[in-house]
């Protein structure tokens, strides 16, 4: 079962490593992953995506817990949450396509932030999901380039992950 | 404020973190740190021979009091050597701080002449990790490294120390900081009363009870809270391979190591038992054989100070995250305060059911072997002359193999820190460094090396430092002519094809090797010889001894857990099954 694990983590050289580093050590995967500091800046805000049971899940958290440098650790998917990923697609709009592109982008309103004489670069930011079906959605388009930044989130209401 | 160099900081800082003996050797980047010890008297350094044992023999001064072991390596292979006693102490939670010098900050990233990334090589092994870059921060890291090694689940901190930090001509002001405060770390310092009630009560209740105490109750120095809840409780314990001592070996109420290795009657004992308290035990794969098998009429209780620990391998009723020493006094004094009772009767009938099988299959009562004769040692009979000879009052610190399991299963450890191996990561070459280290921290003490022909030659080097220390540890060497463990496995699942197990004539005259490091070396191969020449080893009380003992080439370790099966499943003898 996919899983949106958030991590609030010492913003020092070498924190990133060992959870990294912990994920491959144990055998446990990382989908995808975020980072970046938080308006604290001696605190980054980690998110990842994994899969495993209640027991690996469980194993996971407290792991990550261990670790010196991890302040707190939640499982964003156990409870109500918002979750966002931002992809930039790069593609071959030329022709017929090139209409037939922007109509795909205006549906999942997306943007298109740069315009070349055959290319577009679209930029479309949603659920993981809804991101594999832009992709989907673009059919017979050739695609140049994804780049998608991982999976960020946040406790809805008053819940909040903080020292 | 006083002015010193990083070099003067970093000692005065081990010294002011109550380090009394540093383990290690020089090289290019550390000799900022070196000239800082030749300047002072109060840190006294140990020069080993290969910087692998100077952190073995720091892990095991640890183990044997408690406090926290010190190393320092230069960079390079000074660190790569030193990642084996580091992944040692990590496997088995042994509070211990080693500095590693590095290349100064100018040169890393550069393939520096013996540059590595410690602090990358080193992340998988260590419970943390600092590189220093200003002299400033070097006191306050070594406070935070020894804080962080010697509170909660311990284990190894390496300090990686570049060059440029230590300079002699860069003077800061030096203060040590009184108090460490981290706010990502706060170990448990009490477990949660409610899981404690419900965890006594669970207890009381049990008719078929077995104490399965480990490595945690030794750290934890839990030893004496152990002690009184079992008599309290009057409830049978065994003992992990980490966990020997911690609860006296010859007492009635022990009924063995548990596990692959462990006796019939607490293999038995666990499978048949309907609650278990598990006590700094961490269920791993040398205890439990199949987790699906495991045990499956047991309510299980685990205490352990890490929560990661907790229902890792094996599911857990009662989980209570806290300091075994805390955790088992909050226990017994609710028992005593409440006068709660347990089940008189079942627990009768228990005792009578594990004296049945201790008299039937156990390996003190019964003889699981046959006795030693003529030119036919048996390694048993050498463990139990030994422990005859010290009246079991040794420090026994051993290597890995065969000889480990005779060791652990035949010197009935009485106190806890008496028994020193490497039981997590199982590293041949841990038992001469680590009876250094026991030495050093108790030196008018018996120290012993249990040890084999194989894995003595992985760090035979450091009989050099033995007479260079005045360590006189004694040295017996379970000389079965082969890799036995390996050996005894491929006998076992291999149809006995002895693929590189056997030296070919290759082995040196240990000997002839003692004496010229200066050391005394005896021969025994027969039985009748055996008790009067250990005697002999054991009055050479300012000398190192090797007695190089011959033993039964085709003698195996039994007790053995049939794999995959669950704890009762057992090899008790070569031809007999469980």
């Amino acid at each position: 079962m996919r899983r949106l694990i958030s991590v609030l983590l010492e913003n020092e050289p070498g924190s990133l490593s060992r959870v990294v580093g912990l994920f491959s050590q144990r055998g446990y995967n990382i989908d995808s992953l975020s980072v970046a500091p938080t308006e604290d800046e001696t605190l980054s805000r980690l998110t990842l995506t994994t899969r495993g049971n209640d027991h690996k899940i469980e194993q996971i958290t407290k792991q990550l817990n261990k670790l010196i440098d991890v302040v707190k650790v939640i499982d964003l998917s156990e409870d109500t949450h918002i979750e966002r990923e931002l992809m930039l697609l790069k593609v071959r709009a030329s022709g017929a396509a090139r209409a037939e592109i922007k109509r795909c982008v205006d549906i999942f309103r997306g943007q298109i932030v740069d315009v070349g004489p055959v290319t577009y670069v679209v930029q479309i930011s949603g659920e993981s999901a809804k991101l594999d079906a832009f992709i989907e959605a673009l059919g017979d388009a050739t695609i140049l380039e994804v780049v998608r930044t991982g999976v960020c989130g946040l406790m809805r209401g008053e819940k909040s992950l903080k020292i | 404020m006083e002015l010193l160099s990083g070099g003067d900081i970093l000692i005065r800082a081990l010294s002011d973190a109550k380090v009394k003996h540093l383990w290690g050797y020089p090289g290019g980047a550390a000799l900022h740190i070196y000239d800082a010890i030749f300047r002072q008297d109060k840190l006294n350094h140990i020069l080993m021979r290969h910087e692998q044992a100077a952190v073995h023999a720091a892990d095991a001064y640890a183990r044997a009091t408690g406090e926290v072991g010190a190393a320092l390596v230069t960079s390079g292979p000074g660190a790569t050597n030193a990642i084996t006693g580091i992944a040692t102490a990590y496997m088995d939670s042994i509070p211990l701080v080693v500095i590693s010098a590095q290349v100064p900050q100018e040169k890393i990233g550069e393939d520096a002449f013996q540059e590595i990334d410690m602090m990358g090589i080193c992340r998988p092994t260590v419970k943390h990790s600092y590189m220093v870059k200003r002299p400033e921060d070097i006191a306050e890291t070594i406070a935070k490294a020894f804080y962080i090694a010697s509170t909660g689940r311990p284990g190894p901190v390496v300090v990686d120390v570049p060059k440029d930090v230590t300079d002699p001509n860069n003077k800061v002001a030096y203060k040590f900081p009184e108090k460490v405060k981290l706010r990502s770390y706060q170990p448990t310092t009490r477990g949660h009363s409610g899981q404690i009630k419900r965890a006594v009560n669970l207890l009381m209740s049990a008719k078929r009870p077995v104490i399965y105490s480990g490595g945690g109750v030794v750290l934890g120095n839990a030893s004496e809270q152990l002690i009184a809840l079992a008599r309290q409780l009057n409830y049978p314990v065994t003992n992990t391979l980490m966990g020997l001592g911690a609860f006296p070996g010859t007492d009635r109420q022990f009924i063995g190591m548990l596990g692959m290795h462990g006796t019939f009657e607490a293999n038995t004992a666990m499978h048949h038992a309907d609650v278990i308290l598990a006590v700094g035990a961490r269920f791993d794969d040398r205890v439990t054989n199949a987790t699906d098998r495991f045990c499956p009429s047991a309510k299980i209780i685990h205490i352990d100070v890490d929560p990661s620990s907790i229902a890792k391998t094996v599911r857990v009723d009662i989980p209570i995250v806290g300091p075994c020493d805390v955790v088992l006094a909050d226990m017994l004094e609710q028992i005593e305060s409440a006068q709660l009772p347990t089940d008189g009767p079942a627990i009768g009938e228990w005792w009578q059911q594990i004296d049945e099988w201790r008299e039937r299959h156990g390996i003190y009562t019964a003889s699981r072997y046959t006795p030693s004769t003529g030119d036919n040692i048996k390694p048993q009979d050498v463990i139990k002359t030994l422990h005859k000879v010290t009246k079991g009052d040794a420090f026994v610190a051993s290597d890995v193999g065969q000889h480990q399991m005779f060791a652990a299963q035949y010197y009935l450890f009485d106190k806890p820190r008496r028994w020193i191996n490497s039981g997590g990561l199982g590293t041949m070459g841990f038992g001469l460094p680590a009876a250094m280290g026991a030495q050093m921290a108790h030196p008018d003490a018996t120290v012993v090396c249990v040890t084999g022909e194989g894995s003595i030659q992985m760090c035979i080097q450091e009989l050099a430092a033995c007479t260079q220390h005045q360590l006189p540890v004694k040295i017996i060497i379970l000389n079965n002519q082969a890799l036995g463990m390996v050996k005894q496995w491929q006998d076992m699942q291999y149809g006995s094809r002895y693929s590189h197990v056997l030296y070919e004539d290759s082995l040196p005259d240990f000997v002839k090797l003692a004496e010229a490091y200066g050391h005394v070396g005896m021969k025994v191969d027969h039985y009748d010889e055996l008790e009067s020449r250990m005697e002999e080893c054991f009055a050479l009380k300012d000398r190192v001894v090797i007695m190089d003992i011959s033993v039964d080439h085709h003698e195996h370790v039994y007790p053995m857990h049939v794999a995959p099966g669950s704890m009762r499943d057992m090899w008790l003898s070569k031809t007999e099954r469980t």
